[in-house]
């Protein structure tokens, strides 16, 4: 049965790995839902967040080959009862519409906030799962929203030791430079 | 600290890590490290080929038979693309081997300056590592990683790409080896349980069989191997790229397997209640129909690489280890020995594919000179001993199967990415590898057209390969799937070929052509008795084929015998 998995990697920050591990997802035809890349805690090191929709059997086989990169430090996967996941929202909405229909009121309900005012329109931010930016954007399609944009996925694990808490261990790669 | 420039770094990087020989071909973004070889003092041996394919077949021949990492040298833009089909073939084979690009300076990178390719976008898919060098002080680090990831682990192809800057600028250098790398991490520890766990399942089966791959050469494990076989008398199957991992006179040795394998080892897939599957990875063309494989056996499968298992087929027992410690260690603990009962299943097996298949192609009696025969014979004129080079298609195929192979890494062959072309470059580079040794080159008249450019290496350097054109007239193994699945139209596979001979005295090369069984062993000892290169155009056949055969969408039983 096709599930959604969080899968995170972390890697040495190196030109063109972002590229290596996308072919992995696109050989065999998954869709990347959302994909997300930073810098980590460590220095030098990346994280990466992918959300895809697969059966579980073919998401192993992808987390070992993201494992296999000779520059990914570890990569590991999880349902969503297993981590606390997040995206973020943004959306632009006129300022007419916005004073109208007592945005502010609304905006508490549902856990957002206005983050800029300007003199034409206002911006919303709201953090949360993809429905609950969802049901937002209905409800504010009705005041008419000029501009939406919605982050990737980023995730932190349930598990007591994460994945990032190895990074700490990491020993610093050796190379003499003259 | 004298400073060097990057092109000098390059070379001395490449001889730190112990290079004696690079394949390659020079042009403008090259041409720096290229001017630093020129120089008397440098000990690095060049082969000039005709065509980059050539030169990455070449390199990846020369690190089977010598068992170093094969290096290749081309220029950036044509020059770094036409390496891609033999890194791709590097890469599906796991051969170690080391490819450095020149790339346009770095300042014009992605401009579409002339000549530049982006070649480590191109290379990404089918390299296990690859980097682009901007700076010459990078020279070092990157070669010494270059090494390091291509000849550890499941070894591979990586990529260097350095810019024409990065070779002229210069560096202190300094020089160091790399042990590890923290996210690298290319050989897992073999596990106590699993060890005891796979003890339990070879005590408890009564039909187990061994499957050896080409991890047992890549790990040089030939030897643990063979004496976990004489201690348990499990019998034992190859795949292609496993051939000459043993000797094909063992007692236990049943085979090679998949679709053009031997009957016996295929049919008992099927019956086996335990397979070890050491160093392979269950390819489609060994496992035919997945749902119909092995179908009564439990699995232990062992591979270095942990991506490869559970990926094709499900393992009761995936052990993440190399072959070779698995061996090493597993055998001491066993007390156990197959019954004699189940070998005599495959002897019994193997009668019937011989008196059907073996007995009629390498011992004809009349018609037209047949593949199996000319392989059979050179095969007991050089004792087994040669290093044997195939091209692909039916010519490959019947040298896996009538060439009798004697000593570990004497078939190069292409497996994964079934290259035509392969054959003649990839014989080039063994015996610049292996100079004392006799090379034999086993081509269809196709493949052999595809790279007969690289007669003029072979020439230039006296490179005394002894290549035998298996001519018949067609694109032998797509005209045989059209005899057998489309009702014989032989679209675009009948194809005249030019006179070989003739070709070859183009080049300076001795040759002969063979029309009939009474001169073929005359034909043979000729060119094996000859100094030089030698071209033996052989007229077989026209519409044989090979069999057994698994069909397409076919359960490994259902293998055929015509
Ligand atoms: C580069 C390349 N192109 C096409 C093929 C498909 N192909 C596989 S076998 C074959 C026929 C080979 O004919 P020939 O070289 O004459 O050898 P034979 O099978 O007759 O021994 C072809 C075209 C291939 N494997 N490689």
């Amino acid at each position: 049965m096709k599930e959604m998995y969080t899968i995170t990697a972390f890697s040495e920050n190196h030109i063109g790995l972002l590229n290596r591990i996308t072919i992995i997802f696109t050989r065999r035809h998954i869709n990347i839902e959302s994909l997300t890349v930073s810098s980590s805690e460590m220095k030098g090191v990346h994280r990466f967040t992918i959300v895809i929709e697969e059966e579980e059997a073919l998401v192993k086989k992808v987390v070992k080959q993201i494992s296999k990169l000779p520059e990914v430090l570890r990569a590991a996967y999880y349902q969503n009862d297993e981590i606390v996941y997040r995206e973020i929202a943004l959306y632009k909405i006129s300022i007419e519409s916005a004073i109208e229909k007592n945005l502010e009121h609304l905006l508490r309900e549902y856990n957002a906030r206005m983050v800029d005012i300007q003199k034409d329109f206002v911006i919303i931010e709201k953090t949360g799962h993809v429905e609950d930016t969802e049901k937002l954007y209905d409800i504010l399609r009705h005041f008419g929203i000029l501009q939406f944009v919605r982050s990737g996925r980023i995730s932190i694990s349930k598990q007591k030791k994460e994945l990032s808490s190895y990074l700490s261990e990491l020993p610093i790669n050796e190379y003499v430079k003259a | 600290m004298k400073k060097i420039t990057g092109a000098e770094a390059i070379l001395r990087s490449l001889k730190e890590e112990g290079v004696d020989t690079i394949f390659g071909y020079p042009g403008g973004a090259i041409m720096p490290i290229y001017d630093k070889m020129h120089k008397e003092d440098c000990s690095i041996k060049h082969i000039l080929v005709r065509h980059e394919q050539g030169a990455a077949h070449a390199a990846q021949a020369y690190a089977q038979v010598t068992g170093k990492p094969g290096i290749c040298f081309a220029t950036s833009g044509p020059g770094a693309t036409n390496l891609l089909t033999g890194i791709t073939n590097a890469n599906l084979d796991s051969i170690p081997t080391v490819f450095i690009t020149a790339q346009v300076p770095s300042h014009l990178l992605g401009s579409d300056a002339f000549q530049e390719t982006d070649m480590v976008s191109l290379s990404m898919p089918v390299t296990k590592w690859n980097y682009q060098v901007t700076k010459a002080e990078e020279i070092p680090e990157a070669i010494a990683k270059a090494f390091h990831f291509a000849t550890t682990g499941r070894p591979g192809p990586v990529l260097l790409d350095i810019t024409k800057d990065a070779q002229l600028n210069t560096l202190d250098y300094r020089y160091k080896k790399i042990k590890s790398i923290r996210s690298y991490n290319p050989v897992p520890k073999l596990k106590e349980d699993d060890l005891n766990e796979a003890v339990k399942m070879i005590k408890e089966s009564r039909k187990p069989m061994l499957l050896a791959g080409h991890g047992i050469l890549l790990s040089h494990g030939e030897k643990e191997l063979l004496a976990f076989m004489e201690k348990t008398h499990i019998p034992t199957a190859v795949t292609l790229l496993g051939k000459s991992a043993i000797p094909e006179d063992n007692p236990w040795y049943v085979g090679m397997l998949g679709m053009h394998g031997n009957y016996a080892p295929n049919i008992l897939t099927n019956e086996a209640d335990l397979i070890i599957a050491a160093g392979m990875r269950f390819d489609d063309r060994v496992t035919g129909d997945l749902k119909r494989y092995a179908v009564k056996a439990k699995i232990i499968h062992v591979d270095i690489d942990e991506a490869e298992l559970n990926k094709n087929v499900q393992a009761d027992l995936p052990v993440n280890a190399d072959i070779r410690e698995f061996f090493k260690a597993i055998t001491p603990r066993l007390n156990y020995k197959a019954g004699g009962e189940w070998l005599d299943e495959f002897e019994k097996l193997y009668k019937t594919e011989y008196e059907k298949v073996i007995q009629p192609e390498c011992y004809p009696e009349n018609g037209k000179i047949r593949s199996g025969e000319a392989i059979k014979m050179l095969s007991d004129k050089t004792k087994g001993e040669a290093i044997v080079v195939t091209d692909v298609g039916q010519n490959q195929m019947f040298a896996a199967r009538y060439y009798d192979f004697k000593n570990p890494n004497s078939l190069i062959t292409s497996g994964g990415l079934g290259t035509m072309g392969f054959g003649l470059p990839a014989a080039m580079g063994a015996q610049v590898g292996a100079p004392d040794k006799t090379v034999v080159l086993f081509a269809g008249d196709g493949g052999f057209q595809m790279t007969f450019q690289e007669l003029g290496t072979i020439f230039q350097y006296n490179l005394p390969v002894k290549m035998m054109v298996l001519n018949n007239n067609f694109l032998g193994m797509v005209r045989q799937w059209q005899d057998l699945f489309m009702d014989k139209r032989y679209a675009e596979t009948n194809m005249p070929t030019p006179d070989f001979p003739k070709l070859a005295g183009a080049f300076g090369i001795e040759s002969h052509v063979v029309t009939s069984r009474e001169n073929l062993e005359t034909a043979i000892e000729d060119m094996l008795n000859s100094e030089g290169p030698y071209l033996l155009e052989v007229k077989i056949e026209k519409e044989a084929n090979v069999f057994p055969m698994i069909y397409p969408g076919s359960a490994v039983d259902e293998i055929v015998l015509e």
